[in-house]
């Protein structure tokens, strides 16, 4: 934990202001440095050989004419990654990024070569012959879960079941959250409503595909390049891999064309490396989107039964739901996640929740934003409008008669401390939007949101350059505008101005380790380390002073960005600014700076509230939405005009799955839509200007009260959109995305009935 | 030295069955680490479980890594999955 978290309620003068972004103009300029922007002398084009089959026994793979056309310089396979080499808890990592036996699904790697361009690279992966024997697959969350579906893993035994079955099947783990009794609680019930809701396999999308440069000297040492929301962490797994020590391999970050939890997985790095090693000479490579999309994690498509029960006078009596989510051919943790949070809005008496992780010969689950949530709340909040309908009560009162609030049992286990999903609710039903008369043809849903936020461990260097300008150094990676909200916290900690704080992320050689940016964490846990290496700094520019002044360090205040000496006998001293200090660091004792290593526990959990104005061509099934605003609260708002960028891009990304992006597979189990023109993301001519409110209820785990605010925005849309698309035809839309031939298959269903 | 109470902890589905189907178990202990190392000593089938990663949230405050944490007298302890973000 941070040295001083407790929450103090103060003024401030830099944070809550809006300065312009310090990386802003080197990225609308094109100057910013992205992961495929790096080069070497000498470097070799990387590219990879995947499989065409869902499902495939790998017998042989023949190199030898790869091998033998100039300009190659490396091909490899799983042999060359040496089982003694390899950590045994990163082997499932290693064989998502090159197969081993099998082949799992369509795009899985299963060969890569580095020759001296493009062009020689890709026809030594043409001259590459793979003897597969096709297996039979299984694609679909549901089919998987089937007595007689084919058999992913002959060595998957039910996980979290009592006693371990006998016999193997694709669903991987089991896991159980909930209180109460729902069985007496559905039997106190007067209406009951049971349904089945589906979500398509959606990718995060991020604009910038996955690239990576390696460089492995003959000494065993290595340096690479990538796109990631976390170095130290690859370092470790591409370490742990090729059975180096982590120390040897020195990882930079490049700046981050968006990650949403994409980025916290390796899918190409430790190939490159292999490559380098082999070949002696860096290595180059970069995904197509096709691979992007076939083989970096999307989300879990999932299969969610739920069933809820309620008085006449609106009481939830019972809440059940069992959430099957698909996690590839390797067992995630991602039902468990929708598990957890899937009721985490509400107090109920009677709870309960069971996750299934199913195996399916799709790419590797990734997190995705605030990973499983959206997917349970889209099941969950369509059904609470649906009882809400059914009791005569407004959506919006019968969520806040339900509502979670201080000294709740959530879902999941614990008791509520101090949360803001109440707030949330209540400034939705004052807000403007809320109140607003709906245009002919528009419709209105709402829906609240839940995640949990983490901090872990974080370290960091705050440098008093001599000019007096100060340079915070920090290892977690800067995604959604860290290094802006961390030069506010340090000229607010300091007490200078923003413009003379320059904020950068360390390379892995240059800090102790830092956790990767995830679970809404960098600002939260970044700040807190910051934070105390700035206080560390004051101290130490407190003895400076001291030693100007030859008095006690005792009777030297900081304030405003200058030490001021206190007391009766030396209070006509003038003070000395942070320049003055600076300047004369040389005679006092060097360098001064501040470091911090800590590990930020307590971020404190998070909600949101949504509301969605929508208009539907009844004809041709399209969505089109007319107003969206987004209530969250952020515990503090260090740079607003970020706060605000993170909800509006958490709901774009969730109207986009909720309308249109899904991955469509084949009858033969290859992925049919691997590329943006038929896997739709929304653009701007898509959405309106998204409206937030902030709100700013303090986190008291943290001395200015932050909280992460990364992820929750992705939760409630498609649950809103889906509530407002439902009402706006009169069918409860019961699958995402709601695509215009879906709209239009639920009319008819409707109308043939 | 002060003689630690013990104290009910609270569990996920997921470790109830390490520790005989049983919703909570009694133990005592001051801070997470002490909780984890006392556990494990008691119940040597949450040791696996530990080792993966065991999140503990203390009042409803979740600490996921922080195990030097007090656990205050009054405080519910539950033991949660260790889970990962986005």
């Amino acid at each position: 934990m941070g040295k001083d978290t407790a929450f103090k309620e103060r003024e401030f003068s830099a944070v809550g202001t809006r300065p312009l972004r310090p990386d802003g103009i080197d990225k609308v300029t094109g100057r910013a440095r992205y992961g495929a922007d790096f080069n070497m002398p000498g470097q070799l084009h990387g590219c990879i050989l995947r499989s065409p089959h869902a499902h495939a026994s790998i017998k042989n793979i023949d190199t030898s004419k790869a091998e033998k056309l100039k300009g190659v310089k490396a091909v490899v396979t799983r042999k060359d990654f040496k089982a003694k080499d390899v950590d045994p808890s990163l082997l499932t990592v290693l064989d998502n990024c090159m197969a081993g036996k099998t082949a799992f699904y369509d795009g899985h790697a299963v060969a890569a070569v580095a020759a001296i361009d493009a062009r020689t690279a890709k026809k030594a992966l043409q001259l590459i012959k793979v003897e597969y024997k096709v297996l039979k697959h299984v694609t679909d969350v549901d089919e998987a879960v089937k007595p007689k579906a084919p058999l992913i893993n002959k060595k998957c035994f039910t996980k979290g079941v009592d006693p371990v079955p006998a016999k193997a099947s694709n669903i991987a783990a089991v896991s159980e959250f909930g209180h109460g009794d729902v069985e007496q609680g559905f039997s106190e019930a007067d209406i009951i409503i049971e349904r089945n809701y589906k979500t398509g396999q959606a990718h995060q999308g991020y604009i910038e595909p996955h690239a990576c440069v390696a460089s492995y000297s003959p000494d065993g040492s290595a340096d690479m390049w990538v796109c990631t929301q976390g170095h130290f962490d690859f370092r470790a797994q591409c370490a742990g891999i090729l059975g180096m020590d982590a120390s040897k391999l020195r990882v930079t970050s490049s700046e981050i064309g968006g990650g949403f939890g994409g980025k916290t997985h390796l899918w190409i790095e430790p190939v490159t490396l292999a490559l380098s090693r082999k070949a002696n000479r860096p290595v180059k490579l970069v995904m197509t989107r096709d691979e992007v999309f076939r083989a970096s994690g999307p989300a879990s498509a999932t299969s969610i039964d739920i069933k809820m029960g309620v008085t006449k006078d609106g009481t939830i009596t019972a809440a059940h739901a069992e959430l099957r989510y698909a996690s590839g051919a390797y067992e995630g943790g991602w039902a468990k996640l929708g598990a957890m949070t899937a009721f985490a809005c509400y107090d109920l008496k009677n709870v309960k929740t069971i996750g299934y992780e199913v195996l399916v010969n799709r790419p590797k689950t990734a997190a995705y934003r605030a990973p499983s949530a959206p997917m349970a709340a889209f099941a969950v909040e369509s059904m609470m409008d649906e009882l809400a309908e059914q009791v005569g009560i407004k959506p919006i009162d019968f969520r806040l008669k339900h509502v979670a609030k201080e000294g709740t049992r959530s879902s999941y286990g614990p008791v509520y401390g101090p949360i803001g999903i109440g707030p949330t609710l209540e400034a939705a039903k004052n807000h403007p939007h809320m109140k607003a008369k709906l245009k002919a043809n528009q419709s209105r849903g709402m829906a609240c949101g839940f995640w949990f936020n983490f901090g872990g461990q974080s370290c960091s260097d705050l440098n008093i350059e001599p000019d007096g300008s100060a340079t915070i150094t920090v290892g977690t990676i800067d995604v959604g505008g860290a290094r802006a909200s961390l030069a506010l916290v340090v000229a607010e900690e300091l007490g200078i101005p923003y413009q003379q704080v320059k904020a950068v992320i360390a390379d892995t050689g240059s800090l102790g380790h830092n956790d990767m940016t995830h679970g809404s964490r960098g600002t939260f846990a970044s700040s807190l380390s910051a934070i105390d290496s700035c206080r560390q700094a004051i101290q130490e520019l407190c003895k400076r002073a001291a030693i100007l002044w030859d008095i006690d360090p005792e009777d030297i205040a900081w304030e405003k960005g200058e030490a001021h000496a206190i007391g009766k006998s030396k209070g006509n001293l003038p003070p000395l600014s942070l320049v003055n200090l600076a300047q004369s660091a040389e005679k006092t004792g060097g360098p001064i700076s501040g470091h911090s290593q800590i590990v930020a526990d307590g971020a404190g959990v998070s909600f949101a509230t949504h509301i969605c104005d929508v208009e539907v061509d009844q004809e041709t099934g399209q969505t089109k939405i007319a107003r969206y605003t987004v209530i969250q609260d952020a515990g503090k708002a260090v740079h607003p005009t970020y706060v605000e960028g993170q909800f509006q891009g958490g709901a774009a990304q969730g109207i986009g799955w909720a309308l249109n992006e899904e991955y469509i597979y084949g009858e033969d189990g290859r992925l049919q839509n691997p590329g943006f023109l038929d896997y739709r993301i929304p653009v701007c001519s898509d959405l309106p200007m998204i409206d937030t409110q902030i709100l700013e209820i303090p986190n008291p785990n943290h001395p200015y009260g932050v909280r992460g605010v990364g992820e929750t925005s992705i939760v409630p849309p498609l649950a809103a959109v889906g509530n407002a698309v439902s009402a706006a035809i009169g069918v409860r839309m019961t699958q995402v995305p709601m695509s215009p031939p879906r709209i239009l298959a639920a009319l008819d269903a409707a109308e043939s009935q | 030295m002060t003689k630690v109470a013990s104290r009910v902890i609270h569990l996920w589905g997921g470790l109830r069955p390490a520790v005989n189907g049983a919703e909570s178990v009694e133990v005592c202990a001051s801070t997470i680490r002490e909780l984890m190392r006392v556990l494990a000593k008691q119940y040597p089938a949450l040791q696996p479980f530990i080792e993966e990663g065991i999140a503990v949230s203390v009042d409803g405050t979740i600490y996921r890594d922080d195990w030097s944490q007090k656990l205050p007298d009054d405080a519910e302890v539950y033991l949660l999955p260790r889970i990962e973000g986005g």
